[in-house]
């Protein structure tokens, strides 16, 4: 079931969380809706879920007004961060809630439910805790039963509120690629919350970018990672370099580095941002004869599959990060105080707004 | 020996223990040891004679069962007070928030004072009660009232804590799951406030089996009918007849000690589920 949200205002006292936000989630995709906290994110989820409702806007589930629409109708399963099992149930009558609580006339039969209850903790892997309370689970089991509760109503649509947001890091790393399976399996249209851009890059069909209330870019993965609408969407992606530059005809300059450029062809001697990501830098010991920037190691973290550095450059104050791989460290034997001489492979170029 | 002295984290074990149950020896288990002791001067038939005459048999009826009366009328009102009191914000919250805790300020008589006179077939409510053929005023219902009086801050003071700290999301997840208000409430809420529920009737139960300023004044503490065993001790002990007050005591205590135990055990028996370590 595809999702539309239109014009979609809400405010807290004097905070607006959202600020006119629209949004086409089209049937059968995985989004994930990324942003620093504060963002709006998860306050836009709940208004999907009709936990609460906007201002102003409205909410279309497959083309029907939805705005209105209670939470018990809006057919939602929703996935909290800190799972909110039921404490006093066992794992099965947690999954089988949502069909116990069914008015009469659709309630399945005892036989039913048991049959469908079962056929969902083996769906999520975990069959055999079925007799275990919530409380004697580990942080991932308990997400695993929140996601099989939620699908136990057949929802048209799985709502996740950073669903691996409380769990220790390679738990979450499997979880993640286990749901990404999930739904490859089951095609049921999925919007889920986070703040972490390498789990949304990873998992979500289309990312959603977020901030201050409004949406910054959405595009896939590698759209939203290759061709950063803003400096903002840049920044929250990774790491990044930022370097005040010149643009010119198509052409960025930073200090005696030249750049040619995509586009802003007829920009006439502009001030603009350019950023660069630690991995496209590359590292030389050596002039060379080549136009680079002259920068002194202050710092190496040489743990990890790629070493970085930390580089004073020797004109300006700012700080420079590089990302070189271990052969590259090797080759160049790069100590703290060596001289370097950096070459950015690529640059993202954001004209100042008041320039441009 | 000290090699199979049991480690702990926790220093101090022995002296706490020890001195626990000193306190407890010196405050609660003596006195209530002396009772059992004086009550030995009875034979047993004698013992049972003055334990089960029909007055003290009918006074017995009456305070434990107004007791429970009370507290089970306590346990519902007293959670839906904590209920509005957490749940709700209405100009003048504060105010009815100290309210509730009056009862256990104000003197017992004066709660009683207080009572008769509204009740009563001139006072306030006795006035349109009694001409209704509601009779509260020196009968046992009036002994259920004064009972639910005094043990009402019980049952809002324990509930309302677990109320407050209730997760919200656990709600919404049973509303996202399609369940309505009341299920919500049934399935979802009321199993998490049981144990402390429990705790508020136990408390309201046995303070009310206690209770004697506000009853005696509101009963009118006739024989048979509206006297409660409190009463039946202190008029023994106004006849000099200790020994025998200290049998209808230990009758008492005995019964209340293996109430109040029932209910521990109801407790542990429904929280034990809850309570196991996150």
């Amino acid at each position: 079931m595809s999702i539309a949200i239109r014009n979609i205002k809400k405010e807290f006292g004097s905070f607006t969380a959202l600020n006119n936000v629209s949004l086409d989630v089209p049937s059968g995709e995985l989004v994930a809706l990324l942003g620093p906290s504060g963002c709006g994110k998860t306050t836009l989820l709940r208004i999907i879920a009709g936990l609460e409702s906007p201002d102003n806007g409205s909410i279309h589930f497959h083309g029907q007004e939805a705005t209105e629409r209670d939470v018990r109708e809006r057919q939602v399963g929703f996935v909290f961060q800190h799972y909110a099992l039921f404490r006093h149930m066992t794992v099965f009558e947690n999954v089988a809630f949502g069909l116990r609580v069914r008015p009469k006339k659709t309630r399945p039969t005892e036989a039913e439910i048991h049959r469908r209850v079962h056929q969902l903790l083996e769906l999520v892997q975990l069959d055999w805790l079925a007799d275990r309370y919530p409380p004697q689970l580990s942080g991932g089991q308990r997400q695993r039963i929140a996601l099989a509760r939620a699908l136990a109503v057949e929802p048209k649509v799985l709502l996740l509120d950073e669903p691996f947001g409380a769990l220790d890091a390679k738990v979450r790393k499997d979880l993640r690629r286990w749901l990404r399976r999930l739904h490859d399996e089951l095609h049921i249209t999925s919007v889920f919350v986070t703040h972490d851009q390498e789990e949304a890059l990873e998992v979500a069909d289309r990312i959603v970018v977020m901030n201050q209330g409004r949406i910054e870019q959405i595009g896939s993965p590698q759209e939203v990672y290759d061709n950063p609408a803003s400096p903002f969407v840049y920044k929250f992606l990774g790491n990044v370099n930022q370097f005040h530059s010149r643009v010119n005809e198509g052409q960025a300059h930073i200090g005696d580095l030249a750049f040619s450029l995509n586009d802003h062809h007829s920009v006439q001697n502009s001030d603009a941002l350019a950023y660069v990501r630690p991995h496209d830098i590359d590292v030389f010991t050596q002039q060379n004869g080549q136009a680079t920037l002259h920068a002194v190691v202050s710092y190496i973290h040489a743990a990890g599959p790629l070493v970085r550095l930390e580089l004073q450059p020797v004109n300006e104050s700012d700080v420079i990060e590089a990302e070189i791989t271990r052969e590259r460290f090797r080759e160049l034997e790069l100590s703290q105080g060596s001289h370097v001489y950096l070459k950015p492979r690529t640059v993202q170029v954001f004209l100042n707004s008041k320039a441009s | 020996m000290a090699s199979h002295k049991q480690k702990n984290v926790l220093p101090g074990f022995n002296l706490s223990l020890g001195y626990t149950l000193l306190y407890l020896s010196l405050i609660v288990l003596i006195p209530l040891a002396a009772a059992f002791i004086k009550t030995t001067e009875f034979t047993l038939a004698e013992f049972w004679h003055v334990v089960t005459t029909p007055r003290v048999i009918a006074s017995y009826k009456l305070t434990f069962g107004a007791a429970f009366l009370a507290a089970v009328i306590n346990a519902f009102f007293g959670l839906l007070t904590a209920w509005v009191l957490t749940r709700y914000t209405f100009p003048g919250k504060k105010l009815v928030d100290a309210l509730v805790d009056l009862p256990f300020a104000l003197p017992t008589a004066v709660a009683g004072i207080a009572l008769t006179a509204v009740y009563s077939a001139n006072g306030w409510l006795g006035s349109i009660l009694e001409p209704n053929g509601i009779k509260v005023a020196f009968t046992p219902l009036g002994v259920v009232v004064a009972l639910t009086f005094i043990g009402l801050p019980f049952v809002v003071r324990t509930v309302q804590p677990v109320l407050e700290d209730l997760e919200a999301e656990t709600e919404e997840a049973a509303a996202s799951l399609g369940a309505n208000r009341w299920q919500t409430f049934r399935r979802v809420i009321l199993p998490a406030l049981w144990p402390a529920l429990l705790t508020g009737f136990a408390l309201a139960f046995a303070r009310a089996i206690g209770e004697y300023g506000s009853v005696i004044f509101i009963a009118g503490n006739m024989p048979m009918v509206s006297e409660i065993t409190p009463l039946i001790i202190i008029t023994k002990l106004e006849q000099y007849d200790y020994t025998g007050a200290t049998a209808v005591a230990v009758v008492m205590l005995v019964i209340s000690f293996l109430l109040l135990l029932s209910i521990n055990g109801l407790q542990w028996w429904s929280s034990r589920r809850n309570s196991v370590s996150r």
